[in-house]
């Protein structure tokens, strides 16, 4: 069942990028730094402009109120950008049940909720990140190298959890470096080359 | 009242210690005798242009000239208020901005007081329109684009975090809540600390020129509180739209943060 539906979406900066997503699936996105992949999430997000239509479950992104799309097709940014001191701030109240969860499926304790953001290091900055978006429970996660600056162990850990959850009907468009992880996360890869998607 | 009338060699007397100033740069090596005199000799004048105009205006009492002099000061405080801050809108969008803050903040305070508490007759007078008009313009143009600097350098440094949160489905009122906030804050801070100052630290310029014009201190205290409050309303007016209005202009339709619609002059 076709979950993102991605049809001509173009900017300034990239495309016409065309591509769906399935309920379920994971799709990988490989190339160069510079070559326009967090362009292609961003413009998945409505977080630049651009023309050309995406639609999730059939329905058209105009047809969402801008926050509730993004809230549903989360973008997560390579750096994660943090506005208040603690993570603990960052997570609804209400959620609490499920950040613990998280946390723990990612290894992390929950002694981080409450530290000063600026003393964690980066890897466990970027896990929290993942919490962050997957709190809220979107139907898509579209992840810029999630993994960057995490060990193999804590890979292999948010890997894991990232499977469990499209087992679960999660969608997920990925930017990696790594075909390993490609290979490990999805069957469908593609190279971003001079802003255009080229099937690998 | 009596005034004491200054001569043209009282004002020369003064004129040495710029003179002295500008020597003492020279020889500490300052490099600045040049910047000092430019801008005294620049001051003298503008301020005696100034005083010239204003006495062909007082004389001339017409609503007429009150009005055009008003006008001429509203157009250079909005230009000032556009070209202050380090960045700017792309096209003419700070000036606009500039235009629609200073005009609607000091018209409605000026308007404000000359319609209830100072009352002169007739309502044009410029003896009263023009220097009140003057003072809250100096308020609004420092609120105003301390306030749009502060949010413009907020949006830009701040933006990771701002997008963090639109990313996760916040609305653009929520992700901008913090800068806006600050902002104002900024624009608000020089007429917060005027008001604690006067009286203990400086005595405020409206007061100092009325005592020295001969006027009872509790009369010239009375002015100078009220010229205060027309301050306080005024900034926060110009504080509070400049930066509203600025949000505005950096966002769309999709609550997106477009700061490709900012320039670094």
């Amino acid at each position: 069942m076709t979950l993102l539906e991605i049809n001509a979406l173009t900017s300034p900066f990239g495309g016409p990028f065309t591509l769906t997503v399935a309920k379920g699936e994971c799709v990988c996105i490989l190339g160069k730094s510079g070559s326009g992949k967090s362009v292609l999430l961003r413009l998945i997000a409505d977080m630049d402009p651009g023309t050309g239509h995406v639609s999730l479950l059939g329905k058209r992104r105009e047809a969402f109120a801008a926050p509730a799309w993004r809230g549903r097709v989360i973008y997560q940014a390579a750096e994660p950008a943090w506005w208040a001191p603690t993570p603990a701030a960052h997570f609804p109240p209400a959620a609490a049940k499920r950040v613990a969860e998280l946390m723990a499926a990612l290894g992390l304790g929950s002694d981080v909720l409450d530290a000063d953001i600026a003393r964690l290091s980066t890897g466990e900055r970027q896990r929290l990140a993942l919490v962050r978006s997957m709190v809220r429970e979107p139907d898509v996660l579209l992840l810029d190298e999630p993994t960057a600056s995490l060990d193999s162990a804590s890979t292999l850990a948010m890997e894991a959890l990232l499977l469990q959850q499209l087992r679960f009907g999660l969608g997920i468009v990925m930017v990696t470096h790594s075909r390993e992880q490609a290979a490990r996360m999805s069957q469908r890869h593609f190279e971003m080359r001079d802003g255009r998607l080229h099937p690998l | 009242m009596s005034t004491i009338h200054l001569h043209a060699t009282d004002v020369a007397l003064a004129t040495l210690l710029v003179l002295t100033n500008a020597l003492a740069s020279l020889l500490l090596h300052l490099q600045l005798h040049r910047q000092v005199l430019w801008a005294a000799t620049r001051m003298v004048v503008q301020l005696l242009l100034v005083g010239l105009v204003l006495r062909f205006v007082f004389q001339a009492a017409s609503p007429a000239a009150t009005l055009g002099i008003v006008a001429l000061m509203l157009l250079a405080a909005a230009r000032e208020v556009a070209v202050r801050p380090t960045r700017r809108l792309k096209g003419a969008g700070s000036y606009r901005i500039a235009a629609v803050v200073v005009g609607f903040s000091s018209i409605a305070t000026v308007v404000l007081a000359l319609m209830t508490a100072i009352r002169p007759q007739p309502w044009y007078d410029p003896r009263y329109a023009i220097p009140l008009m003057g003072i809250v313009l100096g308020s609004v143009l420092n609120s105003a684009s301390l306030g749009l600097d502060s949010f413009f350098e907020g949006v830009s440094a701040g933006r990771p975090a701002i997008e963090a949160q639109l990313a996760l489905g916040a609305t653009l009122h929520q992700a901008l809540a913090a800068p806006i906030r600050n902002a104002i804050r900024r624009g608000m801070i020089p007429i917060i600390n005027q008001m604690s100052a006067a009286g203990v630290i400086t005595l405020p310029g409206i007061m100092t020129g009325q005592l020295l014009a001969g006027m009872d201190p509790l009369e010239a205290v009375k002015y100078q509180i009220l010229l205060l409050f027309l301050l306080t309303g005024a900034g926060g007016l110009a504080a509070a739209g400049a930066v509203y209005l600025a949000a505005r202009a950096m966002s769309d339709d999709r609550q997106r943060l477009r700061l490709d619609r900012l320039s670094l002059e």
